[in-house]
């Protein structure tokens, strides 16, 4: 079972009469979901909130899987999001991944056994000018190196 | 030579902020805006030459001369999912000026006579969006947003939009879709968004960089504008500079500027002295140049049209002779088929098919013939979806291959890579 918080009800309540379609409050409640369920939207939590807006569950689904900030399974607190697009991959963004990766003992997209990290690869950050560019959860990091991401990876507890 | 129009302000933290900017001349060309009508401002906006800053290049004026002349209520979008790879400048501009896109939004809102605006901001950007929702409650406090604004009688709400990670929302329809909570894919054109747009309102669509310049037609005139650039690539352009060049960022230059200028002077040359191989010129869909092309290449529609190439949204990614351009394509592929919103079968099928073939002469499994195979894959893709990103993976494919195929042939041949060794 999952339900949102009052405060969640009440932003999907807002974001319903915020747009002159409730469709749009979609995207905007599965943030929500997403922050109030560690960081991904559950099929209980797509009932939820198929139930809280009248929106077919259907729909909400074909929505979730489409935009790929939305988690399809459990993240970890800290959400390791490393740029290898363009730019980023010419300086060596995908060695970076590698080699965190190897350090936390995880795969891509898995949860660290602590349940702090989950690294991922992603598409273009739009922070090319500081290219190794690194996410972490809603944060950028600019020009990251092996060592700015063994310090990172000691600040985040 | 940069050029600060639009980013004169942009080191200067206080412009951020309400006060700051009206210090610096904020908000006073809405209060000539006012003055004029609003077929006026369309009228000069045309005449300035402007054209769409995101990618497209389609001339401002003319988009808005398509929205039916009724009173029929009609909505302004502006196109901040920025995410043709290599382009931040956007983010810039939203984050060092965010009234001046307000006020740029204003201006445009009262020309086609829309009274509801969305900013639809790339779900990465958070600090854009805070930025922006700061912004625009200072605005509505100041009675700049809202009813009756500067008492003109003219009433304008304007809200962000957060999407959700999605490069083909970047598309104009595909952006209209996601806003109506929706998959975003593009829709067929036509109907064309001005008459046929968000909610099936007519609906108008421009860049970051297309509105806030409307601001400074308004206060230079369109002569004023035009002092910048060419005949047809009037005015400034933003241009946001990454790879191998000493200072990467956002610089803002005249159109029609020299590439290697750009690269010497405003990026401080080559990083540690290399040879320039390549330049991608307006984000990764645009056809890559020689170093030789590159030498000849100024920064406007034109010229870059003419070399095959195109401006896009002007993102220029400086690429040395260090770098593997088999593997860039790769990563190029990989980026398009992630990407593709799966509709129109040529661009799903195609995307996956070119990521594969490239990458498996990468693994060592090339075959000669696969270059051929690239090509025509590349070229069954051109010109049959619905939207232009099928394009975009062809595109540049037949470019690299073209420009540099005996890069490809070399690893299909020995298995590695020509300059990694």
């Amino acid at each position: 079972m999952f339900e949102l918080s009052p405060e969640g009800k009440e932003l999907v309540k807002k974001e319903l009469a915020r747009y002159e379609d409730k469709y749009s409050a979609i995207i905007p409640s599965l943030y929500q979901i997403q922050k109030e369920n560690e960081g991904w939207v559950s099929p209980e939590a797509v009932d939820h909130l198929s139930e809280l807006t009248g929106i077919p569950h259907s729909h909400i689904n074909e929505v979730l899987k489409f935009y790929t900030m939305f988690n399809l399974k459990p993240t970890g607190k800290y959400h390791i999001q490393v740029c290898c697009n363009i730019t980023c991959s010419m300086f060596q963004a995908r060695e970076l991944t590698d080699d965190l990766c190897q350090k936390l003992g995880i795969k891509e997209g898995e949860v660290s056994e602590d349940g702090r990290f989950t690294v991922s690869r992603v598409e273009c950050l739009g922070s090319c000018d500081n290219a190794p560019a690194v996410q972490v959860n809603e944060t950028y990091h600019d020009n990251m190196t092996p060592e700015k991401m063994d310090t990172l990876i000691s600040e985040l507890k | 030579m940069e050029a600060k129009l639009l980013s004169e302000h942009y080191s200067d933290d206080s412009y951020i902020g309400l006060e700051g900017y009206k210090s610096k001349g904020g908000y006073a060309e809405l209060k000539t805006a006012f003055k004029m009508k609003p077929e006026e401002i369309i009228e000069v906006v045309k005449q300035s030459g402007l054209r769409g800053r995101g990618g497209a290049g389609f001339p401002t004026g003319v988009k808005w001369g398509f929205l039916p002349k009724n009173g029929e209520p009609r909505y302004l979008l502006c196109n901040a999912d920025e995410g043709e790879p290599g382009t931040f400048k956007d983010r810039v501009m939203m984050e060092r000026a965010p009234h001046q896109l307000i006020e740029g939004m204003i201006i445009s809102g009262f020309a086609v006579g829309s009274h509801k605006a969305y900013i639809y901001v790339r779900g990465e950007y958070m600090d854009s969006v805070r930025i922006l929702e700061k912004a625009i409650q200072e605005a509505y406090a100041a009675g700049y947003l809202g009813k009756n604004i500067l008492g003109s009688g003219f009433d304008f709400d304007l809200d962000v939009y957060r999407g959700a990670g999605a490069y083909i929302c970047g598309e104009e329809t595909g952006m209209i879709s996601s806003l109506e909570g929706k998959k975003g894919q593009p829709k067929l054109k036509p109907p064309f968004p001005a008459i046929q747009g968000y909610l099936k309102k007519p609906t108008i669509v421009n860049n970051v960089e297309t509105l806030a310049a409307v601001k400074y037609i308004i206060r230079d005139g369109a002569e004023g504008y035009r002092k910048y650039g060419t005949e047809k690539s009037a005015g400034t352009k933003l241009f946001s500079v990454s790879g191998d060049v000493n200072k990467p960022g956002v610089y803002e230059v005249p159109l029609g500027y020299s590439l290697m200028d750009l690269i010497n002077n405003e990026c401080g040359g080559m990083r540690e002295g290399r040879k320039l191989k390549a330049v991608i010129p307006g984000g990764s869909s645009a056809p890559v140049l020689t170093a030789e092309e590159t030498g000849r290449a100024t920064m406007d529609y034109e010229c870059l049209a003419e070399m095959g190439s195109m401006l896009g949204s002007g993102a220029v990614i400086i690429i040395d002779e260090t770098r593997c351009m088999v593997d860039m394509l790769k990563v190029i592929l990989h980026f398009y088929h992630h990407e593709s919103c799966g509709q129109c079968t040529p661009c799903r099928e195609g995307t996956g098919w070119l990521e594969k073939i490239v990458r498996s002469i990468v693994d060592g499994n090339g075959r000669l013939q696969d270059i051929d195979l690239l090509n025509r894959v590349a070229e069954n893709m051109k010109g049959r979806t619905i939207c232009a990103l099928s394009d975009a993976a062809a595109l540049p494919t037949m470019s690299f291959i073209q420009k540099f195929r005996e890069e490809f042939e070399f690893f299909i041949r020995e298995g590695r890579s020509q300059v990694k060794g």
